[in-house]
């Protein structure tokens, strides 16, 4: 039985190949990278064995710590768990639970992020190549450790499945999720300062790991290294305790879960017209009002300008850190870009639910300039400070109409650039409703050439502004700076209205062929 | 909205040759047809007859590979917005909107179309109290049920007032209390002029409600006429059977007697 669970999985996974070839790609794209990623790690382990064994134990325990907590945490607020299998499909069959339970958890090791979990930490006994008992301990202690990563992600998410099933806990969870991950970058920064501290306490932060379930198995071959026999006896017992114990959690919780399927969440708060109230009754006016109320309800919107907050924060950490602050006076530029891009996957967000727009018959025109018209709302305020603001704190405020200039031509230009491109290229994307991190699997190569194509448009637009910002640095004269805003702003116009007529026109003339690409995605 | 001067007689939707291939399969093979204005339609088929397919392609959804349509006189596909005017369309197997309320939406569908607030705005009210969905018309549509989901989208297909209505699908997961107000609104729509065009499956609710009738299998177009002149003494349930064919012999499944 669990052999056929194991095979249909694996079914499944052909399947899906063969409905669309980009998937194929996508995921031999997602897989090679993680592929590279694991082979890089693996090779570090293997410097290991030349290191102190105590070292080694302390740097393996941490990753694998890290690496398991991950698997528990992440699925919850990002991608959830990889559902092919639904257990609740398997209600109405009749398969012993204990079966059901253990072919669900292997058929995770079928699939790019299960199988590159079990070849890291299987890829821990290169470590202690030197020992061969540590060696075998460690391979079993990888495997042991994979089946932990699964189990703990099962576990979470069916336990926490009455609370992530609440529309709203997973509309803002998955967007606070990000952040910290965004801000890795610099956190290891300031981190890797304090470096000495950090060697200072990793050991300690080991050795309690090493009794969780979280770094019991890694713990495994270093006791055998030292010849702790009866640590290491023990620890395994307390692993082999922590996996049946989590297993035995997550196998009632699935059952529980299956008995009572979960009623569906209703009772969302009464809400009256909202922005439909605020915008005129027009066409426009109502495809602008529909867009706001979608940047502040969907989370997908949200998710896709989260960066946008923090791109101040990335900014500044960069620039304390290399010495350098005038680095902050990108940021108007670099925010008015990434907010026009903002709306260039537009109608891919809306899915079918933009067979409305072709069966009113709304203009182009009018689609187009909604859509600008809800997202300028938010994104020319911020644009403006994101200009005004370094160049006056910094000091350079001769600088200030050329940052304005260059600012308000990223977004009024990228505006037009995101018209034309979202009336013509869709890709997959996160359906109404779905994760907003949740990459469709495959969806990356064709996704990947349109964003990068249309952020390149965006950035070669900017030239002519930022040809004359640099000649005010080179001649120090303030009137190629006031040119720059003065061609900025007048070419920002032009290209604003001349994507959303081109944008308009193309949807007037495609708008079935538009509607069927965005049903293919589903 | 309905002030366009076809003349008597039009038909309130004529097709011909409409064909639509997917790759290597034909979905819809050449179909003429005529709605007569005034008729309430039934367009009946099996699962995947091209009954969709059909109606996307008269209603400007899926552009079609051969073929014309054209609403009220109006050709379609030549001249799309003078057309989607005319109509109000239920397409099935759609998303909504649905991070808007039910008044939003409904809301939206009317602006969209150019029509002003407060007109908007009265026949919200009027369309979510005969649909029985004025307490829920402040929540969210993600939150509504199935059936709750398609009276939304019915209203939205009636906020314009249109000429013609084309319904795919209009019952499915739809309570009987609801059903039955739904079938009422046509049937006075009907009898002050307008036209409506539903697919459906159930045979007999086409029996009852309908008085036209035209049957599809396969992409191709089997029968069309008055529902009476189409089943000819029989039920329509016995006359489409005979016309779709593929009964299967239930005598295989002996075994299935658990006596």
């Amino acid at each position: 039985m669990v052999a056929h669970l194991l095979r249909l999985k694996l079914a499944l996974l052909r399947n899906s190949f063969r409905r669309s070839p980009w998937q194929l790609v996508g995921v031999c794209i997602g897989g090679l990278y993680g592929l590279g990623m694991v082979v890089f790690a693996v090779a570090g382990t293997a410097l290991l064995a030349d290191a102190d064994t105590a070292l080694a134990n302390t740097i393996l325990i941490c990753a694998v710590s890290l690496i398991t907590l991950g698997w528990a945490i992440v699925p919850l607020v990002a991608f959830g768990v990889d559902l092919t299998l639904d257990p609740a499909r398997f209600t109405t069959f009749t398969i012993s639970r204990p079966k059901l339970a253990t072919g669900l958890l292997l058929s995770g090791f079928i699939g790019v992020p299960g199988l590159l979990t079990l070849l890291l930490l299987g890829g821990q006994l290169l470590a202690w190549r030197r020992d061969p008992l540590a060696l075998l301990a460690a391979l079993a202690g990888g495997v042991a450790g994979a089946l932990m990563c699964l189990a703990l992600a099962r576990l979470t998410t069916t336990s926490m499945a009455r609370l992530t099933g609440s529309r709203r806990f997973r509309d803002v969870a998955g967007i606070i999720a990000i952040i910290p991950l965004i801000l890795l970058g610099p956190i290891i920064g300031t981190a890797a300062e304090g470096i000495e501290s950090v060697l200072d306490w990793l050991p300690r932060l080991a050795a309690v790991l090493g009794f969780t379930p979280l770094g019991v198995f890694a713990a495994l071959p270093g006791d055998l290294a030292a010849g702790a026999w009866g640590l290491g006896a023990a620890r395994l017992v307390l692993g082999l305790a922590y996996l049946g114990a989590v297993l035995w959690a997550w196998e009632r919780g699935l059952h529980k879960s299956m008995e009572n399927p979960l009623a569906p969440h209703t009772g969302s708060k009464p809400v009256g017209m909202g922005a439909f109230g605020i915008f005129p009754a027009t066409p426009r006016g109502a495809v602008a009002a529909r867009a706001l109320t979608y940047w502040l309800k969907d989370p997908r919107y949200a998710a896709s300008i989260v960066v946008v907050p923090l791109m101040p924060v990335l900014i500044w950490f960069t620039s304390t850190n290399s010495g350098n602050p005038q680095l902050m006076l990108v940021l108007g530029p670099l925010l008015g870009i990434l907010m026009a891009f903002a709306i260039s996957a537009d109608v891919s967000y809306d899915s079918t639910a933009f067979s409305l727009h072709v069966l009113t018959g709304v203009r182009g025109v009018d689609d187009r300039a909604g859509r600008v018209l809800a997202c300028a709302v938010f994104a020319l305020p911020v644009t403006l400070l994101a200009a005004i603001l370094p160049p006056v704190f910094l000091g350079r405020t001769d600088l200030l109409p050329a940052i304005l200039g260059i600012s308000l031509c990223g977004l009024l230009s990228g505006f037009g650039v995101a018209s034309v491109a979202s009336a013509r290229f869709t890709y997959a994307v996160p359906l109404p409703g779905e994760s907003p991190f949740k990459t469709p699997p495959g969806a990356g190569a064709r996704m990947a050439v349109v964003q990068l194509a249309t952020f390149a448009i965006m950035s070669v637009l900017l030239l002519p502004a930022l040809g004359l910002l640099v000649a005010q640095v080179l001649t120090h004269h303030a009137l190629f700076g006031w040119l720059a805003l003065a061609v900025g702003v007048v070419e920002g116009a032009v290209l604003l209205v001349a994507g959303i007529r081109l944008g308009g026109r193309w949807l007037d003339a495609r708008a079935p062929e538009l509607m069927q690409a965005v049903a293919a995605n589903r | 909205m309905s002030n366009s001067t076809a003349e008597p007689g039009t038909p309130a939707l004529s097709i011909r040759s409409l064909g639509k291939r997917f790759g290597d399969k034909v979905a819809v093979n050449g179909i003429s047809l005529d709605v007569p204005a005034g008729s309430f339609f039934g367009l009946v088929g099996p699962n995947g007859a091209g009954k969709t397919t059909t109606l996307s392609m008269a209603t400007g959804l899926l552009r079609p590979d051969a073929g014309q349509a054209w609403l009220a006189g109006i050709d379609v596909w030549a001249e799309p917005l003078k057309a989607k005017a005319a109509m109000g369309v239920l397409a099935d197997g759609v998303r909504l909107f649905d991070r808007l309320s039910g008044r939003q939406l409904v809301t939206y569908s009317g602006l969209l179309r150019g029509m002003d607030r407060d007109t908007v705005a009265e026949r919200t009210e009027d369309l979510l109290r005969v649909l029985d969905l004025q307490d829920a018309g402040a929540k969210l549509v993600v939150d509504y049920s199935a059936g709750m989901t398609k009276k939304i989208a019915l209203a939205t297909a009636l906020i314009h007032s249109p000429r013609v209505l084309v319904l795919d699908e209009p019952f499915e997961a739809v309570d009987p209390v609801s059903a039955a107000n739904i079938r009422e609104i046509l049937a006075d729509y009907v009898a002050h002029g307008g036209t409506v065009i539903v697919s459906s499956h159930v045979m007999d609710l086409v029996q009852r409600m309908c008085s036209h009738v035209a049957v599809i299998a396969e992409g191709n177009l089997l029968a069309a006429g008055t529902v009476d002149a189409v089943r000819g003494g029989v039920s329509l349930e016995e006359r489409f059977v005979q016309l779709v064919g593929g009964r299967g012999n239930s005598e295989g499944l002996s075994w299935l007697h658990t006596s």
